[in-house]
């Protein structure tokens, strides 16, 4: 099956010059407000290498972290369950809200803080199908959810949409008046609409920001309370975390709710920062706990790093490509860098074209508050791409005859020489003529000159 | 003190004034250069296109070319880059560790080398300085905004000492010009978006020059002021230290 590529995602986003100046120009304001967190914080880069070595330290023994985290959870009296993917994953999450609401006449009703675990595992859909009411309970959550998009970003998922869009999603859902665009007035009205679901909601779903292997308990961050108020006022509450998600103790969590807000949004630290250890007396408390292709990452040497991410969203805030092909561009639960080196490893075929949509600028590993050296995985996996034959075939061929070419110096010159001598014949409208060339879309080629060096050299050094 | 010239092969074929200010710099510096004349490429093309096999023949080429050398200079970040990061995929003999540990791109061979801070020049124009992103993150030769706020680096540096130059400050110290190799085709929509948000910020800044330590970018950059005829004269930073005038 053909899927859309990165390039034809990108180009169709750029076709609108205004609103990918806005996309680029919003997100831009995203990094220079975690500049501004950042510059005055004296030991922010020993804090980056204490975060990535403790999450180096965590995934070496992250059999043992999980099996002490799994006991301690299950002494607090917490449901702990394990799924070795998504599709476990749902069916488990399918199962406790079954079991702990069995009312007649009416759907249970679950609502969720954002997590993106649930969306890598495409939970909603699974449980919709399953006659169970799904309300996003984050903003950006619940107007994507509306418009029946994916995120576009994992922190900022609706970035991708300007007030008016909201306007016209809130006309039509929430019946706001039409053309109306007053953050505060869609805000509230959302806020309203929301506080309903909140009261009627049977059981509750959040992710998880940290898991404690120590304490059993884990810690979900929001900036709208929207978790905390899920949880408080229904009967069950169910955490979905990815295995990676384990830290040893709660020292370590310091290190990391210091750099997450920080390097998301550039906050001292996130509106809410929540400790969730035992259930309420007469209430549940599930953890589900998910593999789904994360073990066979850490089996790989070369990208194991990558799942160290905390999912700031840094760096897709830094990236210069993503802010100018948005998050639908990628085609992937996370988008921008860091989906780019985690997508292949969940299905190279599909997501081959995200390792090439990137300069290899390393503006992301710098920004990485875990100091992923995203920019090298990146350059790993075109590689990867390029051993499994998943390169376009012109491209593959034209690199075997480009390496033959440079590694024989006579037929590099001569090569070069042919080269030159044609771009300054042919007429311009030739050389630039834009469906065979895409470099002379938007540039014009360099002048070709009559010598290169190596003549030059050879005339007037030799 | 056996000193090799390395001129990437797109700087051969299109660029030759670069590589002529590059040597006549060297030497007007004091050092005794020479150029290997059977030199072609570093192998970065194939390599950050997915093809790094393809590529170990030229490698292997690069090393037979220029072990003999005490240093190695270029006048690119990338290419240096590309040499001491990803040759590490040939056996490593002492041949092509002695390369790997000898490349030097230009001006930090000046400062680092020859030990040079000054270069007594005039150039009296206002300049926009663009940071390449191998040179500048990846060789470490300029801060990084992501890391601090300090705007300092190697070619700033002796950049500023130029008599009767300004630098313009820009809205966006460091961000990458999009060229990217094979990117700037294959992603050609971002590509050229991202140079065009780099010549505005440029143009809106008061850059009459614009300069830079890799040849790739700027190729890229004056593509793009070629084609809107934006008025910025595009100038690699050998040839501002060399003493040509714009």
């Amino acid at each position: 099956m053909n899927h859309p590529d990165h390039p034809e995602l990108a180009e169709a986003f750029n076709k609108d010059f205004e609103r990918t100046t806005w996309h680029d120009e919003t997100l831009w304001f995203v990094r220079q407000k975690r500049d501004k967190a950042v510059y005055p914080i004296p030991e922010f880069q020993d804090l980056r290498t204490l975060a990535s070595e403790i999450k180096d330290h965590t995934l070496s023994n992250l059999d043992n972290y999980l099996i002490e985290f799994e006991q301690n959870a299950i002494k607090n009296g917490v449901k702990v369950h394990w799924a070795a993917d998504a599709v476990e994953h749902n069916q488990i999450v399918m199962e406790i809200i079954k079991n702990s609401c069995k009312v007649e006449g009416r759907n249970p009703r679950l609502v969720k803080s954002k997590s993106m675990l649930t969306e890598e595992c495409h939970l909603n859909d699974f449980l919709e199908k399953n006659n169970i009411d799904v309300v996003d309970t984050d903003l950006g959550e619940r107007i994507v959810q509306f418009r029946n998009e994916p995120p576009s970003h994992i922190v900022l998922p609706a970035i991708h949409l300007k007030k008016e869009d909201v306007g016209e999603t809130f006309y039509e859902h929430l019946g706001t008046a039409k053309g109306e665009k007053d953050p505060q007035i869609l805000t509230e009205a959302a806020r309203q609409h929301l506080r309903g679901k909140f009261v009627a909601a049977d059981v509750a779903l959040t992710g998880v920001n940290f898991a404690i292997a120590e304490t059993g308990s884990f810690v979900v961050c929001t900036n709208e309370g929207n978790a905390d108020l899920g949880v408080n006022l229904a009967k069950v509450h169910i955490a979905c975390m990815g295995i990676e998600k384990i830290i040893p103790d709660l020292h370590h969590l310091s290190v990391y709710t210091r750099l997450l807000a920080r390097s998301a949004t550039g906050q001292p630290v996130t509106t809410y920062t929540s400790h969730f250890t035992k259930p309420v007396e007469g209430k549940e408390m599930h953890i589900v706990i998910v593999d789904n292709g994360r073990t066979q990452q850490l089996g790989r040497a070369d990208f194991r790093a990558s799942l160290k991410c905390i999912r700031c969203g840094a760096c897709m805030n830094t990236c210069p490509v993503y802010r100018r092909s948005g998050g639908h561009s990628y085609d992937f639960t996370v988008p921008g860098p860091i989906g780019a080196i985690l997508s292949p490893n969940i299905d190279l075929h599909k997501h081959k074209s995200l390792p090439f949509a990137s300069t290899l600028c390393g503006s992301c590993s710098d920004v990485c508050p875990v100091k992923i050296d995203i920019h090298v995985q990146l350059y790993k996996w075109r590689q990867i791409v390029g051993k499994a034959n998943e390169l376009p075939a012109a491209k593959k061929w034209g690199m075997k005859g480009m390496a033959k070419v440079l590694s024989m110096p006579k037929v590099y010159d001569l090569s070069g020489k042919l080269a030159r001598g044609a771009l300054r014949i042919l007429p311009h409208g030739l050389t630039h003529n834009q469906s065979m060339n895409p470099w002379a879309k938007a540039r014009e080629l360099p002048d070709a000159p009559k010598q290169s060096f190596k003549e030059w050299y050879e005339e007037n050094r030799q | 003190m056996k000193v090799a010239l390395f001129i990437p092969c797109y700087v051969d074929q299109f660029y030759p004034n670069v590589g002529v200010a590059t040597l006549q710099l060297l030497e007007k510096l004091g050092v005794d250069v020479v150029f290997p004349i059977k030199q072609t490429c570093c192998g970065q093309p194939m390599a950050n296109g997915g093809c790094e096999q393809d590529s170990k023949g030229v490698y292997e080429h690069f090393v037979a070319t220029f072990s003999e050398f005490d240093y190695i200079v270029t006048p690119s970040g990338s290419c240096t880059y590309h040499i001491k990061k990803h040759y590490d995929i040939i056996e490593q003999t002492p041949a092509v560790q002695k390369v790997r540990k000898s490349i030097y791109e230009l001006v930090d061979f000046i400062e680092n080398v020859l030990k040079i801070e000054e270069i007594p020049n005039s150039f009296p124009h206002k300049v926009g300085l663009h940071l390449s992103c191998h040179g500048q993150r990846g060789l470490r030769q300029a801060n990084a905004s992501e890391i601090t706020g300090v705007r300092d680096g190697q070619i700033s540096k002796l950049l500023r000492k130029l008599k009767g130059i300004e630098l313009s400050e820009l809205n966006r110290n460091d961000e990458c010009c999009g060229f990217g190799g094979m990117f700037c085709v294959t992603e050609e929509a971002v590509s050229a978006r991202m140079g065009q948000d780099r010549i505005a910020d440029h143009l809106c800044n008061g850059t009459k020059v614009l300069t830079g330590g890799d040849v790739s970018c700027l190729m890229h950059l004056e593509g793009i002021v070629k084609r809107q005829n934006a008025p910025i004269k595009v100038m690699h930073i050998a040839e501002i230290l060399n003493g040509n005038q714009p």
